[in-house]
Protein backbone atom coordinates (compact mmCIF):
# COMPACT_ATOMS: atom_id res chain seq x y z
CA UNK A 1 0.00 0.00 0.00
CA UNK A 2 1.41 3.36 -1.05
CA UNK A 3 2.45 5.75 1.69
CA UNK A 4 0.76 9.11 2.03
CA UNK A 5 2.65 12.37 1.61
CA UNK A 6 1.99 15.11 4.13
CA UNK A 7 1.68 18.31 2.11
CA UNK A 8 1.79 21.84 3.47
CA UNK A 9 -1.11 24.21 3.02
CA UNK A 10 1.09 26.24 0.69
CA UNK A 11 3.81 24.50 -1.31
CA UNK A 12 6.28 26.19 -3.65
CA UNK A 13 6.09 24.00 -6.75
CA UNK A 14 6.89 24.47 -10.39
CA UNK A 15 4.39 23.29 -13.00
CA UNK A 16 6.10 19.93 -13.47
CA UNK A 17 5.98 19.19 -9.74
CA UNK A 18 2.32 20.22 -9.76
CA UNK A 19 1.66 17.68 -12.55
CA UNK A 20 3.66 14.93 -10.82
CA UNK A 21 1.94 15.45 -7.46
CA UNK A 22 -1.54 15.40 -9.00
CA UNK A 23 -0.63 12.21 -10.89
CA UNK A 24 0.61 10.65 -7.64
CA UNK A 25 -2.60 11.55 -5.85
CA UNK A 26 -4.73 10.10 -8.67
CA UNK A 27 -3.41 6.59 -7.87
CA UNK A 28 -2.86 5.76 -11.54
CA UNK A 29 -2.68 2.07 -12.49
CA UNK A 30 -0.22 2.45 -15.38
CA UNK A 31 2.08 5.27 -16.48
CA UNK A 32 4.07 4.50 -19.65
CA UNK A 33 6.48 7.29 -20.48
CA UNK A 34 9.57 8.39 -22.38
CA UNK A 35 10.86 11.63 -20.83
CA UNK A 36 11.54 14.72 -22.94
CA UNK A 37 12.36 18.35 -22.10
CA UNK A 38 10.59 20.32 -20.63
CA UNK A 39 8.19 17.66 -19.27
CA UNK A 40 11.06 15.45 -18.01
CA UNK A 41 10.64 16.53 -14.36
CA UNK A 42 6.97 15.45 -14.46
CA UNK A 43 8.07 11.91 -15.35
CA UNK A 44 11.15 12.08 -13.12
CA UNK A 45 9.09 13.34 -10.17
CA UNK A 46 6.49 10.64 -10.66
CA UNK A 47 9.18 7.93 -10.89
CA UNK A 48 10.78 9.22 -7.70
CA UNK A 49 7.47 9.04 -5.85
CA UNK A 50 7.17 5.46 -7.05
CA UNK A 51 10.66 4.44 -5.93
CA UNK A 52 10.11 6.17 -2.57
CA UNK A 53 6.99 4.07 -1.95
CA UNK A 54 4.29 6.68 -2.56
CA UNK A 55 2.79 4.98 -5.61
CA UNK A 56 1.38 1.48 -6.06
CA UNK A 57 0.80 1.55 -9.84
CA UNK A 58 2.98 0.29 -12.67
CA UNK A 59 5.54 2.60 -14.26
CA UNK A 60 6.81 1.49 -17.65
CA UNK A 61 9.79 3.23 -19.23
CA UNK A 62 9.38 2.56 -22.93
CA UNK A 63 11.60 3.07 -25.98
CA UNK A 64 9.80 6.02 -27.58
CA UNK A 65 6.79 8.29 -27.22
CA UNK A 66 4.98 6.25 -29.86
CA UNK A 67 5.44 3.27 -27.55
CA UNK A 68 4.47 5.37 -24.52
CA UNK A 69 1.08 6.25 -25.95
CA UNK A 70 0.69 2.70 -27.30
CA UNK A 71 1.36 1.36 -23.80
CA UNK A 72 -1.26 3.77 -22.47
CA UNK A 73 -3.78 2.55 -25.06
CA UNK A 74 -3.15 -1.07 -24.11
CA UNK A 75 -3.36 -0.44 -20.39
CA UNK A 76 -6.47 1.71 -20.69
CA UNK A 77 -8.20 -0.90 -22.84
CA UNK A 78 -7.19 -3.53 -20.30
CA UNK A 79 -9.19 -1.56 -17.76
CA UNK A 80 -7.05 0.80 -15.69
CA UNK A 81 -6.48 4.46 -14.93
CA UNK A 82 -3.68 5.58 -17.25
CA UNK A 83 -1.59 8.69 -17.85
CA UNK A 84 1.65 9.89 -19.45
CA UNK A 85 3.53 13.12 -20.03
CA UNK A 86 5.37 14.54 -23.03
CA UNK A 87 6.35 17.63 -25.03
CA UNK A 88 7.15 18.76 -28.56
CA UNK A 89 8.92 16.12 -30.71
CA UNK A 90 7.72 13.42 -28.34
CA UNK A 91 4.15 14.58 -28.80
CA UNK A 92 4.66 14.64 -32.57
CA UNK A 93 5.77 11.02 -32.43
CA UNK A 94 2.66 10.16 -30.42
CA UNK A 95 0.24 11.69 -32.88
CA UNK A 96 -0.66 8.47 -34.72
CA UNK A 97 -1.61 6.82 -31.44
CA UNK A 98 -3.50 9.90 -30.15
CA UNK A 99 -6.14 9.28 -32.80
CA UNK A 100 -6.30 5.59 -31.83
CA UNK A 101 -6.82 6.50 -28.17
CA UNK A 102 -9.71 8.87 -28.86
CA UNK A 103 -11.25 6.55 -31.46
CA UNK A 104 -11.23 3.72 -28.93
CA UNK A 105 -12.79 6.08 -26.36
CA UNK A 106 -10.02 5.46 -23.83
CA UNK A 107 -9.92 7.93 -20.89
CA UNK A 108 -6.15 8.48 -20.92
CA UNK A 109 -4.78 11.68 -19.38
CA UNK A 110 -1.81 13.30 -21.12
CA UNK A 111 0.27 15.90 -19.29
CA UNK A 112 1.48 18.06 -22.18
CA UNK A 113 4.17 20.60 -21.35
CA UNK A 114 4.11 22.83 -24.42
CA UNK A 115 7.31 23.32 -26.40
CA UNK A 116 8.30 24.44 -29.88
CA UNK A 117 8.66 21.93 -32.72
CA UNK A 118 11.90 21.66 -34.72
CA UNK A 119 13.35 22.76 -37.05
CA UNK A 120 15.25 24.85 -35.90
CA UNK A 121 15.67 22.74 -32.76
CA UNK A 122 14.36 24.55 -29.70
CA UNK A 123 13.55 23.28 -26.20
CA UNK A 124 11.56 26.31 -25.05
CA UNK A 125 7.89 26.96 -24.72
CA UNK A 126 5.42 27.69 -27.49
CA UNK A 127 2.14 26.13 -28.54
CA UNK A 128 3.23 24.25 -31.68
CA UNK A 129 2.66 20.85 -30.07
CA UNK A 130 -0.69 21.86 -28.58
CA UNK A 131 -1.88 23.06 -31.99
CA UNK A 132 -0.62 19.89 -33.68
CA UNK A 133 -2.98 17.84 -31.54
CA UNK A 134 -6.12 19.87 -31.94
CA UNK A 135 -7.92 17.59 -34.44
CA UNK A 136 -6.99 14.38 -32.59
CA UNK A 137 -10.36 14.04 -30.88
CA UNK A 138 -9.03 14.72 -27.39
CA UNK A 139 -10.46 17.07 -24.80
CA UNK A 140 -7.89 19.87 -24.52
CA UNK A 141 -7.59 21.99 -21.40
CA UNK A 142 -5.05 24.72 -20.75
CA UNK A 143 -3.40 25.80 -17.48
CA UNK A 144 -1.98 29.31 -17.16
CA UNK A 145 0.13 28.71 -14.01
CA UNK A 146 1.37 25.92 -11.73
CA UNK A 147 -1.68 25.97 -9.44
CA UNK A 148 -3.94 25.48 -12.43
CA UNK A 149 -1.71 22.71 -13.79
CA UNK A 150 -2.25 20.85 -10.51
CA UNK A 151 -5.99 21.54 -10.35
CA UNK A 152 -6.69 20.73 -13.99
CA UNK A 153 -4.66 17.52 -13.86
CA UNK A 154 -6.86 16.28 -11.01
CA UNK A 155 -9.97 17.35 -12.89
CA UNK A 156 -8.65 15.78 -16.11
CA UNK A 157 -9.07 12.26 -14.71
CA UNK A 158 -12.57 12.97 -13.49
CA UNK A 159 -13.62 14.41 -16.86
CA UNK A 160 -12.01 11.69 -19.00
CA UNK A 161 -13.40 8.85 -16.91
CA UNK A 162 -16.94 10.19 -16.60
CA UNK A 163 -19.22 7.48 -17.97
CA UNK A 164 -20.86 9.85 -20.44
CA UNK A 165 -17.48 11.11 -21.74
CA UNK A 166 -14.87 8.31 -21.90
CA UNK A 167 -12.48 10.37 -24.00
CA UNK A 168 -8.79 11.12 -23.49
CA UNK A 169 -7.86 14.49 -21.99
CA UNK A 170 -4.74 16.57 -22.53
CA UNK A 171 -3.82 19.11 -19.90
CA UNK A 172 -1.47 21.77 -21.30
CA UNK A 173 0.94 24.11 -19.54
CA UNK A 174 3.69 26.36 -20.93
CA UNK A 175 7.15 24.81 -21.13
CA UNK A 176 9.62 26.50 -18.73
CA UNK A 177 7.50 29.63 -18.18
CA UNK A 178 5.09 27.48 -16.15
CA UNK A 179 6.77 24.07 -15.98
CA UNK A 180 10.03 25.37 -14.47
CA UNK A 181 8.72 28.39 -12.56
CA UNK A 182 8.09 27.74 -8.87
CA UNK A 183 5.08 29.53 -7.42
CA UNK A 184 2.78 29.18 -4.42
CA UNK A 185 0.55 26.15 -4.94
CA UNK A 186 -2.22 25.16 -2.54
CA UNK A 187 -2.69 21.41 -2.94
CA UNK A 188 -5.40 19.12 -1.62
CA UNK A 189 -4.54 16.41 0.87
CA UNK A 190 -3.95 12.97 -0.66
CA UNK A 191 -7.30 11.77 0.69
CA UNK A 192 -9.29 14.77 -0.53
CA UNK A 193 -7.68 14.65 -3.99
CA UNK A 194 -8.38 10.96 -4.48
CA UNK A 195 -11.89 11.26 -3.11
CA UNK A 196 -12.56 14.07 -5.60
CA UNK A 197 -11.40 12.01 -8.59
CA UNK A 198 -13.03 8.82 -7.33
CA UNK A 199 -12.44 5.13 -7.99
CA UNK A 200 -11.74 4.18 -11.58
CA UNK A 201 -14.84 2.81 -13.31
CA UNK A 202 -14.10 0.09 -15.82
CA UNK A 203 -15.97 0.05 -19.14
CA UNK A 204 -15.51 -3.04 -21.34
CA UNK A 205 -12.14 -4.01 -19.82
CA UNK A 206 -10.17 -6.41 -22.00
CA UNK A 207 -8.98 -8.22 -18.88
CA UNK A 208 -12.55 -9.32 -18.16
CA UNK A 209 -12.24 -12.72 -19.84
CA UNK A 210 -15.92 -13.56 -19.17
CA UNK A 211 -16.88 -10.81 -21.60
CA UNK A 212 -14.46 -10.68 -24.54
CA UNK A 213 -14.36 -7.33 -26.36
CA UNK A 214 -12.57 -5.87 -29.39
CA UNK A 215 -10.85 -2.48 -29.44
CA UNK A 216 -9.82 -0.76 -32.65
CA UNK A 217 -11.85 -2.83 -35.06
CA UNK A 218 -11.63 -2.17 -38.81
CA UNK A 219 -14.54 -0.28 -40.32
CA UNK A 220 -14.57 0.79 -43.94
CA UNK A 221 -17.14 3.02 -45.62
CA UNK A 222 -19.92 0.98 -44.07
CA UNK A 223 -19.46 2.11 -40.43
CA UNK A 224 -16.37 4.37 -40.08
CA UNK A 225 -18.39 7.55 -40.54
CA UNK A 226 -20.95 6.61 -37.89
CA UNK A 227 -18.14 5.87 -35.42
CA UNK A 228 -16.56 9.26 -36.04
CA UNK A 229 -19.93 11.05 -35.78
CA UNK A 230 -20.59 9.43 -32.39
CA UNK A 231 -17.10 10.30 -31.25
CA UNK A 232 -17.46 13.94 -32.30
CA UNK A 233 -20.84 14.14 -30.57
CA UNK A 234 -19.32 12.75 -27.36
CA UNK A 235 -16.56 15.35 -27.54
CA UNK A 236 -19.01 18.23 -28.12
CA UNK A 237 -21.25 16.94 -25.31
CA UNK A 238 -18.35 16.66 -22.87
CA UNK A 239 -18.63 20.41 -22.23
CA UNK A 240 -21.48 19.89 -19.76
CA UNK A 241 -19.41 17.34 -17.82
CA UNK A 242 -16.39 19.64 -17.84
CA UNK A 243 -18.60 22.40 -16.40
CA UNK A 244 -19.99 20.01 -13.77
CA UNK A 245 -16.47 18.96 -12.72
CA UNK A 246 -15.36 22.63 -12.58
CA UNK A 247 -18.37 23.29 -10.32
CA UNK A 248 -17.58 20.37 -8.01
CA UNK A 249 -13.98 21.50 -7.80
CA UNK A 250 -15.09 25.00 -6.86
CA UNK A 251 -17.25 23.61 -4.06
CA UNK A 252 -14.23 21.73 -2.74
CA UNK A 253 -11.54 24.41 -3.09
CA UNK A 254 -13.26 27.77 -3.85
CA UNK A 255 -11.09 27.91 -6.96
CA UNK A 256 -13.23 28.77 -9.95
CA UNK A 257 -12.77 27.57 -13.53
CA UNK A 258 -14.85 28.22 -16.66
CA UNK A 259 -14.67 26.86 -20.20
CA UNK A 260 -13.99 30.45 -21.25
CA UNK A 261 -12.17 32.64 -18.75
CA UNK A 262 -12.70 36.39 -18.88
CA UNK A 263 -10.99 39.18 -17.00
CA UNK A 264 -12.21 42.78 -16.74
CA UNK A 265 -14.59 42.25 -19.66
CA UNK A 266 -17.67 43.96 -18.15
CA UNK A 267 -16.99 47.29 -19.85
CA UNK A 268 -14.02 46.38 -22.08
CA UNK A 269 -13.72 48.04 -25.50
CA UNK A 270 -10.67 46.08 -26.57
CA UNK A 271 -9.74 42.52 -25.71
CA UNK A 272 -6.88 40.09 -26.12
CA UNK A 273 -7.73 36.43 -26.63
CA UNK A 274 -4.81 34.16 -25.71
CA UNK A 275 -3.67 30.89 -24.19
CA UNK A 276 -1.15 29.81 -21.54
CA UNK A 277 0.85 32.00 -19.18
CA UNK A 278 0.34 34.97 -21.55
CA UNK A 279 -3.26 35.14 -20.35
CA UNK A 280 -2.16 36.19 -16.86
CA UNK A 281 0.54 38.53 -18.16
CA UNK A 282 -2.09 40.15 -20.39
CA UNK A 283 -4.43 40.64 -17.41
CA UNK A 284 -1.67 42.58 -15.66
CA UNK A 285 -0.97 44.67 -18.78
CA UNK A 286 -4.71 45.38 -19.25
CA UNK A 287 -5.09 46.59 -15.65
CA UNK A 288 -2.03 48.77 -16.03
CA UNK A 289 -3.46 50.36 -19.21
CA UNK A 290 -6.83 50.98 -17.57
CA UNK A 291 -5.12 52.75 -14.71
CA UNK A 292 -2.50 54.72 -16.62
CA UNK A 293 -3.75 55.23 -20.17
CA UNK A 294 -7.52 55.01 -19.84
CA UNK A 295 -7.81 52.12 -22.30
CA UNK A 296 -10.71 49.87 -21.36
CA UNK A 297 -8.86 46.61 -21.89
CA UNK A 298 -9.91 43.07 -21.04
CA UNK A 299 -8.67 39.52 -21.56
CA UNK A 300 -10.46 36.36 -22.70
CA UNK A 301 -9.01 32.85 -22.72
CA UNK A 302 -10.23 29.50 -23.95
CA UNK A 303 -9.62 27.37 -20.86
CA UNK A 304 -11.10 24.50 -22.86
CA UNK A 305 -9.76 24.42 -26.43
CA UNK A 306 -11.57 21.24 -27.43
CA UNK A 307 -14.53 21.07 -27.39
CA UNK A 308 -14.35 24.67 -28.63
CA UNK A 309 -16.68 26.81 -26.50
CA UNK A 310 -18.54 28.68 -29.29
CA UNK A 311 -21.48 29.98 -27.28
CA UNK A 312 -19.40 31.25 -24.38
CA UNK A 313 -16.95 33.00 -26.72
CA UNK A 314 -19.83 34.73 -28.49
CA UNK A 315 -21.33 35.86 -25.20
CA UNK A 316 -18.06 37.01 -23.62
CA UNK A 317 -16.93 39.07 -26.62
CA UNK A 318 -20.28 40.50 -27.70
CA UNK A 319 -19.65 44.07 -26.52
CA UNK A 320 -16.04 44.71 -27.53
CA UNK A 321 -15.04 46.88 -30.49
CA UNK A 322 -11.68 45.32 -31.31
CA UNK A 323 -10.02 41.98 -30.56
CA UNK A 324 -6.42 40.81 -30.84
CA UNK A 325 -6.09 37.05 -31.19
CA UNK A 326 -2.67 35.88 -29.98
CA UNK A 327 -1.26 32.64 -31.36
CA UNK A 328 1.99 31.17 -30.00
CA UNK A 329 2.52 28.82 -32.94
CA UNK A 330 3.84 29.40 -36.45
CA UNK A 331 0.66 29.52 -38.53
CA UNK A 332 2.10 27.62 -41.51
CA UNK A 333 0.53 29.62 -44.30
CA UNK A 334 -2.70 30.92 -42.81
CA UNK A 335 -3.94 33.05 -39.94
CA UNK A 336 -3.47 31.75 -36.41
CA UNK A 337 -5.82 29.14 -34.96
CA UNK A 338 -7.37 31.52 -32.44
CA UNK A 339 -7.96 34.12 -35.15
CA UNK A 340 -9.77 31.62 -37.33
CA UNK A 341 -11.87 30.10 -34.56
CA UNK A 342 -12.75 33.34 -32.77
CA UNK A 343 -13.63 35.13 -36.01
CA UNK A 344 -15.75 32.24 -37.27
CA UNK A 345 -17.57 32.12 -33.93
CA UNK A 346 -18.28 35.86 -33.80
CA UNK A 347 -19.46 35.86 -37.41
CA UNK A 348 -22.49 33.97 -36.10
CA UNK A 349 -23.22 36.64 -33.49
CA UNK A 350 -24.84 40.07 -33.71
CA UNK A 351 -21.76 42.18 -33.13
CA UNK A 352 -18.93 42.51 -35.59
CA UNK A 353 -15.78 43.64 -33.77
CA UNK A 354 -12.56 44.33 -35.69
CA UNK A 355 -10.31 41.30 -35.24
CA UNK A 356 -6.63 40.90 -36.04
CA UNK A 357 -3.96 38.33 -35.36
CA UNK A 358 -0.58 38.38 -33.60
CA UNK A 359 1.94 35.57 -33.78
CA UNK A 360 4.25 35.83 -30.75
CA UNK A 361 6.58 34.02 -28.39
CA UNK A 362 7.82 31.35 -30.81
CA UNK A 363 10.57 29.18 -29.36
CA UNK A 364 10.17 30.77 -25.93
CA UNK A 365 10.67 34.41 -27.02
CA UNK A 366 9.73 36.52 -23.99
CA UNK A 367 6.28 38.13 -24.09
CA UNK A 368 6.90 41.29 -22.11
CA UNK A 369 4.40 43.63 -20.48
CA UNK A 370 5.46 46.27 -23.02
CA UNK A 371 4.79 43.90 -25.97
CA UNK A 372 1.29 43.21 -24.68
CA UNK A 373 0.54 46.87 -24.03
CA UNK A 374 1.67 47.69 -27.56
CA UNK A 375 -0.88 45.19 -28.89
CA UNK A 376 -3.65 46.76 -26.81
CA UNK A 377 -2.67 50.25 -28.07
CA UNK A 378 -2.65 48.86 -31.62
CA UNK A 379 -6.16 47.46 -31.45
CA UNK A 380 -7.43 50.58 -29.70
CA UNK A 381 -6.79 52.24 -33.08
CA UNK A 382 -8.93 49.56 -34.73
CA UNK A 383 -11.64 50.14 -32.13
CA UNK A 384 -11.59 53.94 -32.62
CA UNK A 385 -11.63 53.66 -36.42
CA UNK A 386 -14.29 50.94 -36.39
CA UNK A 387 -12.36 49.17 -39.11
CA UNK A 388 -9.03 47.46 -39.58
CA UNK A 389 -6.28 50.10 -39.67
CA UNK A 390 -3.51 47.73 -38.52
CA UNK A 391 -2.20 44.82 -40.58
CA UNK A 392 -4.45 41.75 -40.35
CA UNK A 393 -1.56 39.62 -39.13
CA UNK A 394 1.54 40.79 -37.27
CA UNK A 395 4.49 39.26 -35.46
CA UNK A 396 4.98 40.59 -31.92
CA UNK A 397 8.45 40.49 -30.36
CA UNK A 398 10.50 39.92 -33.54
CA UNK A 399 13.95 41.51 -33.32
CA UNK A 400 15.00 44.37 -35.56
CA UNK A 401 12.97 47.18 -37.13
CA UNK A 402 9.27 46.38 -36.94
CA UNK A 403 8.44 43.29 -38.99
CA UNK A 404 11.72 43.50 -40.94
CA UNK A 405 12.20 39.75 -40.47
CA UNK A 406 8.74 39.07 -41.80
CA UNK A 407 8.09 41.49 -44.66
CA UNK B 1 6.75 43.69 -5.81
CA UNK B 2 10.37 42.85 -4.99
CA UNK B 3 12.49 41.46 -7.80
CA UNK B 4 15.82 39.63 -7.59
CA UNK B 5 18.16 38.47 -10.35
CA UNK B 6 20.85 35.87 -9.75
CA UNK B 7 23.97 35.57 -11.92
CA UNK B 8 25.52 32.15 -11.62
CA UNK B 9 27.09 29.27 -13.47
CA UNK B 10 24.95 26.21 -14.09
CA UNK B 11 25.72 23.85 -11.20
CA UNK B 12 26.43 26.51 -8.55
CA UNK B 13 22.94 26.28 -7.14
CA UNK B 14 21.29 29.55 -8.21
CA UNK B 15 18.05 27.77 -9.12
CA UNK B 16 18.07 25.87 -5.82
CA UNK B 17 18.89 29.13 -4.01
CA UNK B 18 16.07 30.99 -5.76
CA UNK B 19 13.60 28.20 -5.00
CA UNK B 20 14.83 27.91 -1.40
CA UNK B 21 14.33 31.63 -0.91
CA UNK B 22 10.86 31.26 -2.45
CA UNK B 23 10.07 28.44 -0.01
CA UNK B 24 11.10 30.48 3.02
CA UNK B 25 9.17 33.55 1.89
CA UNK B 26 6.02 31.59 0.95
CA UNK B 27 5.93 30.35 4.55
CA UNK B 28 5.45 33.94 5.71
CA UNK B 29 2.26 34.25 3.67
CA UNK B 30 3.70 36.09 0.71
CA UNK B 31 3.40 35.08 -2.94
CA UNK B 32 6.59 34.08 -4.75
CA UNK B 33 7.93 33.20 -8.16
CA UNK B 34 11.30 31.53 -8.83
CA UNK B 35 12.55 30.74 -12.32
CA UNK B 36 15.66 30.61 -14.49
CA UNK B 37 16.87 30.99 -18.04
CA UNK B 38 17.98 27.54 -19.09
CA UNK B 39 18.39 27.36 -22.84
CA UNK B 40 20.65 24.42 -23.42
CA UNK B 41 22.97 25.54 -20.62
CA UNK B 42 25.61 23.03 -19.60
CA UNK B 43 27.37 22.80 -16.26
CA UNK B 44 29.64 25.83 -15.95
CA UNK B 45 27.79 28.01 -18.46
CA UNK B 46 26.73 31.47 -17.33
CA UNK B 47 23.04 31.61 -16.46
CA UNK B 48 20.50 33.77 -14.66
CA UNK B 49 17.80 32.91 -12.12
CA UNK B 50 15.02 35.13 -10.81
CA UNK B 51 12.75 35.75 -7.83
CA UNK B 52 9.60 37.82 -7.61
CA UNK B 53 8.01 38.46 -4.22
CA UNK B 54 4.70 40.21 -3.60
CA UNK B 55 1.78 40.45 -1.19
CA UNK B 56 -0.71 39.48 -3.91
CA UNK B 57 -0.64 36.62 -6.46
CA UNK B 58 2.03 37.18 -9.11
CA UNK B 59 0.48 37.02 -12.58
CA UNK B 60 3.26 38.59 -14.60
CA UNK B 61 5.13 35.84 -16.49
CA UNK B 62 7.52 37.97 -18.51
CA UNK B 63 11.19 37.12 -18.08
CA UNK B 64 12.15 40.80 -18.40
CA UNK B 65 12.96 42.29 -14.99
CA UNK B 66 14.17 45.55 -13.46
CA UNK B 67 15.76 44.03 -10.35
CA UNK B 68 15.84 45.43 -6.82
CA UNK B 69 18.72 43.08 -5.99
CA UNK B 70 21.36 41.53 -8.22
CA UNK B 71 23.13 38.55 -6.65
CA UNK B 72 26.37 37.51 -8.35
CA UNK B 73 27.48 34.12 -6.99
CA UNK B 74 30.38 33.44 -9.36
CA UNK B 75 33.39 35.79 -9.00
CA UNK B 76 34.17 36.00 -12.75
CA UNK B 77 30.62 36.87 -13.83
CA UNK B 78 30.87 40.34 -12.30
CA UNK B 79 33.24 41.02 -15.18
CA UNK B 80 31.96 38.83 -18.03
CA UNK B 81 28.17 38.94 -17.54
CA UNK B 82 25.89 41.92 -18.12
CA UNK B 83 25.06 42.21 -14.43
CA UNK B 84 23.86 45.82 -14.66
CA UNK B 85 21.25 45.06 -17.36
CA UNK B 86 17.91 46.84 -16.78
CA UNK B 87 19.08 48.28 -13.46
CA UNK B 88 17.47 51.16 -11.64
CA UNK B 89 18.93 53.71 -9.27
CA UNK B 90 18.00 51.71 -6.17
CA UNK B 91 19.34 48.37 -7.46
CA UNK B 92 21.64 46.75 -4.88
CA UNK B 93 24.44 44.45 -5.97
CA UNK B 94 25.80 41.66 -3.79
CA UNK B 95 28.91 40.26 -5.40
CA UNK B 96 30.90 37.15 -4.54
CA UNK B 97 34.57 38.14 -4.67
CA UNK B 98 37.85 37.75 -2.83
CA UNK B 99 38.64 41.38 -3.65
CA UNK B 100 38.04 44.33 -1.40
CA UNK B 101 35.28 46.65 -2.58
CA UNK B 102 37.87 49.24 -3.68
CA UNK B 103 39.79 46.73 -5.79
CA UNK B 104 36.57 45.34 -7.24
CA UNK B 105 35.40 48.79 -8.34
CA UNK B 106 38.79 49.40 -9.97
CA UNK B 107 38.41 46.22 -12.00
CA UNK B 108 34.70 46.68 -12.70
CA UNK B 109 34.16 50.40 -13.39
CA UNK B 110 30.50 49.84 -14.38
CA UNK B 111 29.74 49.34 -10.65
CA UNK B 112 31.19 52.73 -9.72
CA UNK B 113 28.68 54.84 -7.79
CA UNK B 114 26.26 51.95 -7.29
CA UNK B 115 25.08 50.25 -4.14
CA UNK B 116 27.61 47.42 -4.07
CA UNK B 117 28.16 44.87 -1.29
CA UNK B 118 30.86 42.20 -1.33
CA UNK B 119 31.20 38.82 0.33
CA UNK B 120 33.39 35.82 -0.53
CA UNK B 121 30.73 33.12 -0.85
CA UNK B 122 33.20 30.83 -2.65
CA UNK B 123 35.67 30.83 0.23
CA UNK B 124 32.86 30.48 2.77
CA UNK B 125 31.23 27.53 0.99
CA UNK B 126 34.61 25.80 0.46
CA UNK B 127 35.50 26.22 4.14
CA UNK B 128 32.11 25.16 5.51
CA UNK B 129 30.33 22.88 3.02
CA UNK B 130 33.56 21.71 1.39
CA UNK B 131 32.31 22.42 -2.13
CA UNK B 132 31.94 25.52 -4.28
CA UNK B 133 28.17 25.86 -3.80
CA UNK B 134 27.85 29.57 -3.02
CA UNK B 135 24.03 29.75 -3.02
CA UNK B 136 23.19 29.43 0.68
CA UNK B 137 25.88 31.86 1.88
CA UNK B 138 24.58 34.37 -0.69
CA UNK B 139 21.16 34.07 0.97
CA UNK B 140 22.79 34.88 4.32
CA UNK B 141 24.36 37.99 2.77
CA UNK B 142 21.00 38.96 1.23
CA UNK B 143 19.35 38.75 4.66
CA UNK B 144 21.90 41.18 6.06
CA UNK B 145 21.74 43.67 3.17
CA UNK B 146 17.95 43.58 2.71
CA UNK B 147 16.91 43.12 6.33
CA UNK B 148 14.22 40.84 4.90
CA UNK B 149 14.22 38.46 7.87
CA UNK B 150 15.92 38.16 11.23
CA UNK B 151 18.88 35.81 10.70
CA UNK B 152 17.73 33.29 13.33
CA UNK B 153 14.25 33.14 11.78
CA UNK B 154 15.79 32.69 8.33
CA UNK B 155 18.15 29.92 9.46
CA UNK B 156 15.26 28.09 11.09
CA UNK B 157 13.21 28.36 7.92
CA UNK B 158 16.15 27.10 5.85
CA UNK B 159 16.38 24.00 8.08
CA UNK B 160 13.07 22.89 6.58
CA UNK B 161 14.20 23.63 3.02
CA UNK B 162 17.41 21.64 3.55
CA UNK B 163 15.76 18.80 5.49
CA UNK B 164 16.39 16.20 2.77
CA UNK B 165 20.18 16.51 3.29
CA UNK B 166 22.33 14.70 5.91
CA UNK B 167 22.75 16.55 9.23
CA UNK B 168 26.43 17.32 8.49
CA UNK B 169 25.50 19.19 5.29
CA UNK B 170 22.68 21.03 7.04
CA UNK B 171 25.01 22.17 9.84
CA UNK B 172 27.64 23.29 7.31
CA UNK B 173 25.02 25.33 5.43
CA UNK B 174 23.88 26.98 8.67
CA UNK B 175 27.47 28.01 9.41
CA UNK B 176 27.86 29.28 5.83
CA UNK B 177 24.70 31.39 6.06
CA UNK B 178 25.78 32.84 9.41
CA UNK B 179 29.30 33.63 8.20
CA UNK B 180 28.11 35.37 5.03
CA UNK B 181 25.59 37.35 7.09
CA UNK B 182 28.43 38.57 9.32
CA UNK B 183 31.06 39.04 6.62
CA UNK B 184 29.16 40.90 3.88
CA UNK B 185 30.19 44.56 3.60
Amino acid sequence: MAEKLELQEVEVWDGNMAFAQAMRQAQIDVVAAYPITPSTPTVHGYAKFLSDGYIDGEFVLVESEHAAMSGCVGAAAAGGRVATATSSQGFALMVEVLYQASGMRLPIVLALVNRALASPLNVNGDHSDMYLGRDAGWIMIDAFNAQEAYDLMLMGFKIAEDLSVRLPVMVNQDGFITSHTAQNVRPLSDEAAYKFIGEYKEVNPMLDFCKPVTYGAQTEEDWHFEFKARQHKALMDSKSVIEKVFEEFKELTSREYSVVESYDMEDAEVAIVALGSTVESAVQAARDLRENEGIKAGVVATRVIRPFPYEEIKETLKNVKAIATLDRSAPGGTLGMLYNEITATLYQGDSKPVINNYIYGLGGRDMTQEDIKEIFRDIKKNADAGTLVTPLQQFSGLRGPKLSFFN
Amino acid sequence: MLEIRWHSRAGQGAVTGAKGLGDVIANTGKEVQAFAFYGSAKRGAAMTAYNRIDDKPIINHEKFMVPDYVLVIDPALVISADITAHEKEETKYIVTTHLSKEDLLKQVPKLEGKKVYTVDCMKISMETIGRAIPNTPMLGALMKVSGMFDIEYFKNAMLKVLSKFPQKIIDANMTAIERAYNEVK
